[in-house]
């Protein structure tokens, strides 16, 4: 299947855009992120805290499957609905430190929706590692399944 | 991991990136190459000296001429190593718009 979202990284910077269309108007992808029961579907994540307001904050955390729970958090600079939320975000006890997120949402022909997403991290080595990291999950599940596999061999 | 920041490094200036767009559709020698920039001859074989130590392009000799081929192989590492990151945004929406289809047809 064609893959409908672009990633842009330029070598050397600190920054990225993920950029997505949706077949959904502008007024629905925008709910998709400040309703607490929708985004835990789509993100995968519990909400414990979204304050969808300038000055606001948020709390998300997950369960990976040995079931160790991390957290995700940030604070809320902008919040215009069906079109921009400012927001920081920093996955808690870990190392990549703060990144910087602008979300610009806007109508498409169609009644369709786009979703430009601009990050910023704190360096370009931080950047590089974020990106490389489901690079990096790919082969340790790799890695899982063969010892797995192995495993039953034994 | 070092071999492929080089490679990244390779791809991060546009008159490299040209250079590979032009040999991606057909073998060329230096001075063809050249012929398409403004740049000086002896910057575009740099530019070729550094794609080659990254391995993207590799030559080949015919009679007195080297042609300059893209290896194509490397070039999809470099992909394969972006893609990952892309799949999972692409999942994860693909996800948001599967949800907010069943909620608007709920509605």
């Amino acid at each position: 299947m064609e893959k409908k979202t672009k990633v842009l990284a330029e070598e050397g910077k600190q920054e990225l855009d993920i950029i997505r269309e949706f077949d959904l108007p502008v007024d629905l992808l925008f709910r998709a992120y400040v309703e607490p029961e929708l985004l835990e579907q789509w993100m995968g994540t519990k909400v414990l805290k979204l304050e969808n307001k300038k000055h606001g904050g948020y709390q998300f955390e997950t369960t990976d499957p040995k079931g160790n729970r991390h957290g995700f958090s940030g604070a809320i600079h902008e919040f215009i609905p069906n079109e921009r939320i400012t927001r920081t975000f920093e996955m808690e006890n870990a190392s990549f430190g703060v990144q910087l997120e602008l979300l610009r949402f806007e109508p498409t022909e169609g009644g369709r929706s786009k979703l430009t997403m601009h990050v910023v991290y704190e360096s370009v080595g931080l950047r590089d590692e974020m990106l490389k990291l489901p690079f990096e999950w790919g082969v340790n599940m790799a890695h899982n399944r063969l010892e797995e596999v192995a495993g039953k061999l034994r | 991991m070092n071999l492929r920041r080089d490679v990244f490094q390779a791809i991060a200036d546009p008159t490299r990136r040209a250079i590979l767009v032009l040999v991606a559709t057909q073998s060329m020698t230096a001075g063809a190459i050249a012929a398409n920039f403004d740049t000086a001859r002896p910057t575009v074989s740099k530019h070729l000296q550094i794609l080659i130590e990254c391995e993207l392009l590799t030559q080949e000799q015919s009679g007195r001429e080297i042609h300059y081929h893209l290896n194509a192989k490397k070039m999809k590492e470099i992909a394969d190593f972006i893609e990952p990151f892309r799949d999972m945004w692409d999942e994860r929406f693909n996800k948001l718009e599967e949800v907010m289809k069943k909620y608007k047809s709920k509605k």
